[in-house]
């Protein structure tokens, strides 16, 4: 199977392309977020296709989970579900289309020259999530303790700041 | 091509997108939405070099997305959390509108 793109790779790259371009031009917020957790369902079949079946579970848990709900509640707080009146893209939208495309291209040119993607593909590798529980616990220890402390601060930081003041309820 | 090209093209592609939305939205959740795209294709990467590297054994890929998700966990609620903060004092959240600092 090496050598060539197959079919369920294609599949889920077009589903994950087209949701994000869908995600960013749709004039409507909330079919932006639905775009947008079409992209995240591509990117978790990209993770399954790559054997790495415990990021791709986490990605269906954590993005389309969490952070996509999490938007949907900014957008519905902040009165964005009404489609907007004026233009949707900023002054500037010319300069950003063209630094994304001299990006895009740099990265494409770069990928296409690389020696590193000339090896060949290796066996499946057996991962099991006892070998990632086992690696957490010895190996990684510090940097689970160092997010769950982050993870703490984020938590009580997004409370403090989306609190009203107390001023400003008078 | 390669299988590690074309999953390292999807996720330039994707990094491209995610640049561009952040860079020309007016809204600052799409912006927001732009940069989380972002690290998805740097997550994406990871993946992709830890299954088509020399030893996929030592996990290291699989755990640098896992905490990178994390991390954007975090980032999502923080930057959402400013937003609807912005957007009480503002009453928008288009940001060429929001332009001084003590309003």
């Amino acid at each position: 199977m090496s050598g060539e793109v197959t079919l369920p790779f294609f599949i889920l790259g077009v589903l994950t392309i087209v949701g994000a371009a869908a995600a960013l031009t749709l004039r409507n917020l909330v079919h932006c977020v639905l775009a947008l957790m079409l992209a995240f369902v591509g990117l978790a079949g990209l993770y399954l296709q790559l054997d790495a079946q415990f990021i791709g579970f986490a990605q269906i848990l954590v993005y389309i989970g969490a952070v996509a709900i999490l938007i949907v509640f900014a957008i519905l707080l902040t009165r964005g579900a009404e489609s907007p009146s004026q233009s949707i893209v900023s002054p500037s939208w010319a300069s950003g289309s063209v630094v994304s495309v001299v990006v895009f291209g740099i990265l494409a040119w770069t990928i296409r020259s690389s020696v590193a993607t000339r090896h060949s593909t290796p066996l499946q590798p057996e991962v099991t999530v006892k070998q990632i529980g086992n690696a957490l616990m010895s190996r990684f220890a510090l940097p689970l303790e160092v997010i769950g402390l982050l993870l703490t601060a984020a938590l009580v930081g997004a409370v403090t700041i989306a609190m009203q003041d107390k001023q400003e309820m008078k | 091509m390669s299988p590690l090209a074309s999953y390292l093209l999807v996720s330039a592609l994707l990094f491209s997108i995610g640049l561009a939305g952040a860079l020309t939205r007016r809204n600052a959740i799409l912006v927001l939405v732009g940069i989380e795209l972002m690290l998805n294709a740097a997550n994406l990467n990871f993946i992709a070099f830890w299954r088509y590297g020399p030893n996929p054994e030592a996990l290291t890929g699989i755990m640098f997305a896992i905490f990178a998700i994390g991390v954007a966990a975090a980032e999502a609620a923080v930057g959402l959390a400013l937003i609807i903060s912005i957007f009480r004092h503002y009453k928008t959240t288009n940001l060429d509108q929001i332009n001084s600092m003590r309003g």
